[in-house]
């Protein structure tokens, strides 16, 4: 084993794993506080990037991502309030089907808007060739990013919700719907604010990613399945564990190129979930306990 | 079988009979293959229908176990085994008259499975997929339920998009035809065109008539007659030569969608609408709209229209519809 080799997988490993958790985290804040698993929360970070892209051809890099972020919030807002916010206690297979059916819709859309091309954003710093190289381990300086952001993101959401009289609303919800309702709080607008906060996360990690992984009008699915394995492998509902979880996956799956063709990677994370959902469905971190009284 | 259900099996064969009439009269023979293929899924969407209507459970991987007989009956009956004749699998085989020699793609000679052979060989392995992974993914409910679906269906796309032996994303083309007795033969040529529209809703017909009789048996036995619709459907629908084989995961969803719109509980109405739907799809009448149009299906049922769709009394309402009687008390 090549020790350079080695730290180069670790590096991407944790890049990808970054982002995962970042997907994971748009599943759980609308898990905690709707009970739902959006199945279309994949396709937030595919329109984040797309649209981004597109914006791009106009205004300067940051403004494009910014545009791209509150265009995305306002789609996830739109789609809340079209398709979900008038229901009356939906069962949740219910909720399945009809947001499998936006994320079918949503990436439709996109296809006919861009069409099947693979579409990246520039490099935020530098080119693709340029690296900040440690010894004989380069890391290119859009992994830098990637990671900042995703911290940056983290570390915003925890003083949201710790801190903010919304972000402390939503976790009311979250814990008791009823009992926040009966201390004045708006439950339905709280849910519209979960999607939109989860639209604007799902659609930043599109922006800092495509560089790197390039992106078209299907990339949802397949980050919304690792999202989605990296949020019950951290135990459903816990964003920080959700970040532990999206690393050990990421690394996982790097190295996993080592014994398996490079075309099988999504093969092992998806083999993950499975286990995962086999043998210990509350997570690693999850109480299995508790676990069991949720509805899942 | 009470009188009714052979009453409705035979309108449907009539009606059959009567679509293949009505194209013979109006010179749209043409129409045949897209029936023929439809009749094909349509035995993956009466499996379905059970699976989520009788024993409520979703599943949106569901093309993946199409996928998987599909595409170990075309590579089987592909595989030149040529220049391992010698080994000792491929001359058990051959002495078992097992292999066919037939005119590859280049006016060569190569030596494959023969067809029945690799049928019952991607039947068998369907089914024990199917027992493997049924086992621990029918204990999960809800949310997990649909993910670990979706996430099988999603691994057998993988596996053959990544594999250049399954054709990766082209697919296995030149499946030679299958041969069920002489001169009766599932393929892609136009002049077995007729012949092929009877085999597929003579399947179909066969597959719901054993769905309408092991209903009655208890939720064990329902289940494994679900499991094997669908190997049934992933090994029969794939034998038409002339169809190149694509990973057809990502149309789980609209299967899911047929069986929505036609009444999940409801076998019949799951049947023509997935007759109906699935007809126009493969005539292009969607044209590039064609998963736009399941998607806007799927949401609209499920928000206007989901009474009927998805009631806790489902699994009895669904023996009372097959059986004709009045729902028993309690769950069984």
């Amino acid at each position: 084993m090549n020790i350079d080799f080695f730290f180069q997988y670790l590096v991407a490993g944790i890049t990808y794993g970054t982002i995962y958790a970042i997907v994971a985290i748009g599943f759980n804040i609308i898990y905690n506080t709707t009970g739902i698993i959006n199945f279309a929360q994949g396709e937030f970070v595919m329109l984040g990037g797309m649209i981004s892209v597109a914006l791009h051809a106009f205004v300067p890099l940051p403004a494009a991502i910014l545009a791209a972020v509150i265009l995305t919030m306002m789609i996830g807002a739109i789609i809340e309030i079209l398709f979900i916010r008038w229901l009356a206690n939906p069962s949740v297979l219910r909720m399945i089907i009809i947001t499998i059916g936006i994320s079918i819709l949503v990436r439709e859309t996109a296809l006919h808007i861009w069409g099947a091309g693979v579409r990246a954003l520039p490099y935020f710093t530098g080119s693709e060739v340029s690296a900040i190289s440690v010894g004989d381990v380069h890391v290119s300086p859009q992994v830098l990013w990637v990671i900042g952001i995703s911290a940056v993101t983290v570390t915003g959401l925890n003083l949201f919700f710790g801190r903010t009289l919304p972000g402390r609303q939503m976790r009311a919800c979250a814990s008791n719907r009823n009992a926040a309702r009966l201390c004045g709080i708006n439950a339905k607008n709280m849910v519209t604010l979960s999607f939109v906060l989860s639209a604007g996360i799902g659609a930043l990690a599109g922006c800092v990613v495509s560089p790197i992984t390039y992106i078209q009008y299907d990339s949802g699915t397949p980050l919304a399945i690792k999202g989605f394995t990296v949020a019950i492998l951290g135990g459903l509902g816990n964003s920080m564990a959700a970040v532990a979880a999206g690393l050990i996956l990421g690394v996982l799956e790097s190295f996993s190129i080592w014994i398996m063709p490079t075309a099988y990677k999504d093969v092992i994370s998806i083999s993950i979930l499975l286990l995962i959902l086999f043998v210990r469905p509350s997570g690693l971190f999850g109480n299995k306990e508790a676990a069991g009284l949720k509805e899942f | 079988m009470s009188g009714h259900k052979y009453l409705q099996t035979v309108l449907f064969a009539a009606s059959v009979i009567a679509i293949q009439l009505a194209t013979f009269f109006t010179g749209t023979g043409h129409y045949l293959t897209q029936l023929t293929m439809s009749g094909y899924y349509s035995l993956v969407i009466i499996g379905l229908c059970l699976l989520i209507g009788y024993a409520g459970q979703i599943s949106i991987g569901h093309a993946g176990f199409f996928a998987i007989g599909g595409y170990t009956t075309a590579f089987l009956t592909t595989y030149d085994l040529s220049s391992v004749k010698a080994g000792a699998v491929a001359g058990l085989l051959s002495k078992t008259g097992m292999l066919v020699t037939r005119e590859d793609l280049y006016g060569g000679q190569a030596l494959s499975l023969h067809p029945w052979a690799a049928c019952l060989f991607a039947i068998a392995i369907t089914v024990v997929i199917a027992y493997l992974i049924g086992g621990p993914v029918l204990k999960l409910k809800g949310h997990y339920l649909a993910m670990a679906t979706l996430g099988f269906g999603t691994i057998v796309y993988k596996i053959v998009l990544g594999s250049e032996k399954f054709g990766a994303a082209d697919g296995i083309s030149d499946v030679p035809g299958f041969l069920l007795l002489p001169g009766l033969e599932v393929s892609g040529k136009p002049s077995m065109r007729v012949m092929n529209y009877y085999i597929s809703w003579g399947l179909v017909i066969a597959g719901v008539m054993l769905l309408l009789n092991l209903v009655h048996s208890r939720v064990g036995r329902a289940l494994r007659a679900i499991h094997g619709a669908e190997d049934a459907a992933g090994a029969m629908g794939i034998d038409t030569a002339k169809f190149k084989l694509k990973a057809s995961i990502i149309k789980s969803v609209r299967y899911v969608a047929i069986v929505a719109i036609g009444g999940m509980a409801n076998l019949w109405g799951s049947l023509i609408m997935g007759f109906i739907l699935n007809f126009l799809s493969l005539r292009g009448y969607f044209g590039t709209y064609d998963d736009a149009v399941f998607g806007a299906i799927l949401i609209a049922i499920m928000l206007f229209a989901p009474e009927g769709l998805l009631r806790r009394e489902l699994f009895k309402d669904v023996r009372a519809f097959f059986s004709g009687k009045k729902p028993r008390e309690g769950r069984q």
